[in-house]
């Protein structure tokens, strides 16, 4: 996946847990919980769509590496290429 | 049930030895007479103040210099406020108050997060014996504006943030509040000087403070004087005020003992958001009634922070939610290993049912079981609990509190109360389902909703308290949850009014009609689902579904708003006309509670 491939997927999906949130109003390294108001069970949904979206696996131990939308770009443009490499 | 094998308490030499350590001897001596005993009361019999309970009495005396508050900020460095230091903030802050022309019994506001400011203003307004109503810094401006109006708030406490996004755009609607008073970050950090002046309309707490004396006489208080109002969500209508008084602290103080187990060198951590009761009754007064160290998080959930949180500060005492300890059980064990969580001791949980399986799960990973409390905004403290000495039996809310009388009372299928001969009411036998009840006669017991004596007389029927939640009672006394009697929410900890959800869909303009229940979740328990059906010209589709999760997401906040919407032009009705929840749910896979019923008489 490209970076912006990545990136579409990423704001796609914060737009259906979060419509109120103004994605064009923020950087893109404001915090998915401050910046854009989602609250712990719109973050799960938020994990549960990128999942199925992407068949990427992502352990709770990863969330940490999900805190802005920069973060989950880097985070899949690298899980897709590892996928790939080891395909 | 019987997979979940009961939880013993037995105690080895070693072990330390609970504040109770009999239920049913506690039980049969207990009394709240006595429980008054131990608090202070205001000096030269001035009656009864919770902010010298709280505060003044251990800053005058041996704990002056004890941590009270240990404040984790979002950004910055960990601060800590001795009982000294709050006593004396806080009176500049009460100071302040009556500078600004405040008086007694006027509302003070507060839309604040867990900060050092939060404990602050609650103690300061409670010494100016203003009358303190927290609210929840996740609402939107509609449920904001709504409690402000209801509460008639004199008063505000916010932050610059909160107040541009959620207060300025109501502000002109809230002609009775006088005064805005901006805190931001922590009381070490100092006025904000710049920032806030740029907000007209709002004054700098840090610099109001610091113009003010920080000795403060605390006026005689009777301790039936209204001292705090919690809003809370009805099935119909506008939310509740329910009214509590400076007596309440008589039980915090007793329950934070009793079945809190909370000791003098307790290092306790409520998570609670101070928005609602459990992050007022205990995060703020109950842990301070005690003189302990409270652990004041800001920040929201995360596994592995708050994991960190637990270890470092080295947490003994732990209330939290049902929620936070799914969320934990699923980030898996392996991560909890990661943390030396030996120093904790004592882990309860209150909001919504705790699943045996969670109970388990958390003696094999946190290394105690989780104990299990029911109480309610109405309640005002822990009604019923598990307790230290108590033998756990995994998803059972425990036994009532010592000074607490219990009961589960027999329906008709109506759902009222079934009645004796003697014109008393039934209690239902052991084993079978009813609604729990109590006889009124706690400290902490609410006083009355705002404004609405009529629904206040409704939640009680012949000298019992009706709860509104649906219960059973095995033949060894635990009480078990069964269910709401009643229409409302229970999500995530929070309770949640489907009336106020539906009111703010038909603001909508494609909305016809709307209906909004709770539907199970494996992690929230329940999440909050809005039936739509659509007026003429409107097309049921993604785009016209998101626009609408938009729409209360931005009035509501994230807590209240739906996370599901489901148009429907059929939605079911009362004979009077209103939508019915109740068959909504029916039509739901997995929902068997409310069956088919085909008529529902509407409130």
């Amino acid at each position: 996946m490209t970076d912006e491939e990545a990136r579409s997927v990423v704001r796609a999906l914060l737009h259906e847990v979060a419509p109120d949130a103004d994605l064009d109003s923020v950087g893109s390294d404001a915090t998915l919980q401050e910046s854009l108001g989602l609250d712990s069970l719109d973050f799960l949904a938020f994990v549960d769509r990128l999942h199925e979206r992407t068949g990427i696996e992502i352990p709770e131990r990863d969330y940490p590496r999900l805190l802005t939308i920069d973060d989950c770009v880097s985070f899949l443009v690298s899980a897709t290429g590892r996928e790939q490499s080891t395909t | 049930m019987e997979r979940f094998a009961t939880i013993r308490k037995l105690r080895s030499g070693n072990a330390s030895v609970p504040n109770m350590t009999d239920y049913v001897t506690e039980r049969a001596r207990f009394s709240w007479d006595e429980a008054r005993r131990s608090l202070d009361g205001l000096p030269g019999g001035q009656g009864l103040n919770i902010a010298h309970e709280t505060v003044d009495r251990h800053a005058s005396g041996g704990r002056r210099s004890h941590v009270a508050l240990r404040c984790l900020p979002r950004h910055g460095a960990r601060t800590e406020v001795s009982y000294g230091e709050l006593a004396r903030r806080s009176s500049q802050f009460a100071n302040a108050l009556d500078g600004l022309g405040v008086t007694r019994a006027d509302r003070v506001f507060v839309l604040m997060p867990r900060t050092s400011w939060l404990y602050v203003s609650v103690i300061g307004a409670l010494k100016h014996r203003c009358v303190v109503s927290p609210l929840f810094a996740a609402f939107g401006p509609e449920p904001i504006r709504e409690r402000l109006a209801l509460g008639g708030a004199r008063v505000l406490v916010t932050t610059p943030d909160l107040y541009r996004q959620r207060v300025a755009p109501i502000r002109r609607l809230l002609p009775e509040l006088r005064h805005v008073l901006v805190a931001t970050s922590e009381l070490a950090a100092g006025p904000l000087r710049e920032t806030a002046t740029a907000i007209p309309g709002t004054l700098d707490m840090a610099l109001l403070l610091e113009g003010a004396s920080d000795t403060y006489v605390i006026g005689h208080t009777d301790p039936e004087d209204l001292a705090l109002i919690h809003f809370t969500s009805g099935t119909s209508g506008p939310p509740k005020g329910a009214l509590h008084v400076h007596d309440a602290i008589v039980s915090h103080d007793a329950t934070a003992r009793i079945a809190l187990d909370l000791r003098p060198d307790d290092v306790y951590w409520c998570t609670a958001d101070p928005g609602w009761v459990t992050g007022t009754s205990y995060g703020i007064v109950a842990p301070l009634a005690q003189g302990v160290t409270s652990v004041v998080d800001e920040g929201g959930f995360d596994a592995e922070r708050w994991y960190g949180v637990l270890e470092s500060e080295g947490v003994t005492v732990w209330y939290t939610s049902p929620t936070a300890l799914r969320m934990l059980m699923a980030a898996g064990s392996e991560m909890a290993r990661g943390h030396d969580l030996s120093r904790l001791r004592f882990v309860a949980t209150v909001g919504e049912p705790l699943g045996p399986e969670v109970v388990v799960w958390s003696e094999d990973t946190l290394g105690v079981p989780a104990h299990d409390t029911w109480w309610q905004t109405e309640t005002g403290a822990i009604m019923v609990a598990n307790y230290a000495c108590m033998d756990i039996r995994p998803g059972s809310m425990g036994r009532p509190f010592p000074g607490v009388v219990a009961t589960v009372l027999a329906r008709d299928d109506q759902g009222n109360v079934l009645l004796n001969a003697d014109g008393t009411a039934v209690e239902a036998e052991a084993g079978f389902d009813g609604e729990l009840a109590m006889r009124p006669s706690w400290p902490s017991m609410f006083r009355g909703y705002l404004g609405d004596d009529e629904r206040y007389q409704a939640c009680f029927s012949k000298g019992w308290y009706l709860t509104g939640d649906l219960a059973r009672r095995d033949a060894d006394g635990y009480f078990w949850f069964v269910g709401r009697s009643d229409d409302v929410i229970k999500s995530a900890g929070h309770l949640i009014g489907p009336f106020e959800v539906e009111s703010v869909l038909m603001e909508h303009p494609a909305v016809a009609e709307a209906g909004v229940i709770g539907i199970p979740d494996p992690m929230a328990g329940e999440i909050v689902k809005a039936f739509v059906s659509l007026e003429p010209g409107y097309e049921a589709g993604d785009d016209l579904r998101l626009e609408l999760l938009g729409f209360a997401r931005k009035r509501l906040g994230p807590t209240m708003a739906p996370r599901e919407i489901a148009f429907d032009q059929q939605l079911p009705h009362t004979a009077s006309g209103k939508v019915m929840r109740r068959l909504l749910r029916s039509r739901e896979p997995g929902l068997a509670r409310g069956g088919t019923a085909t008529t529902e008489e509407g409130p």
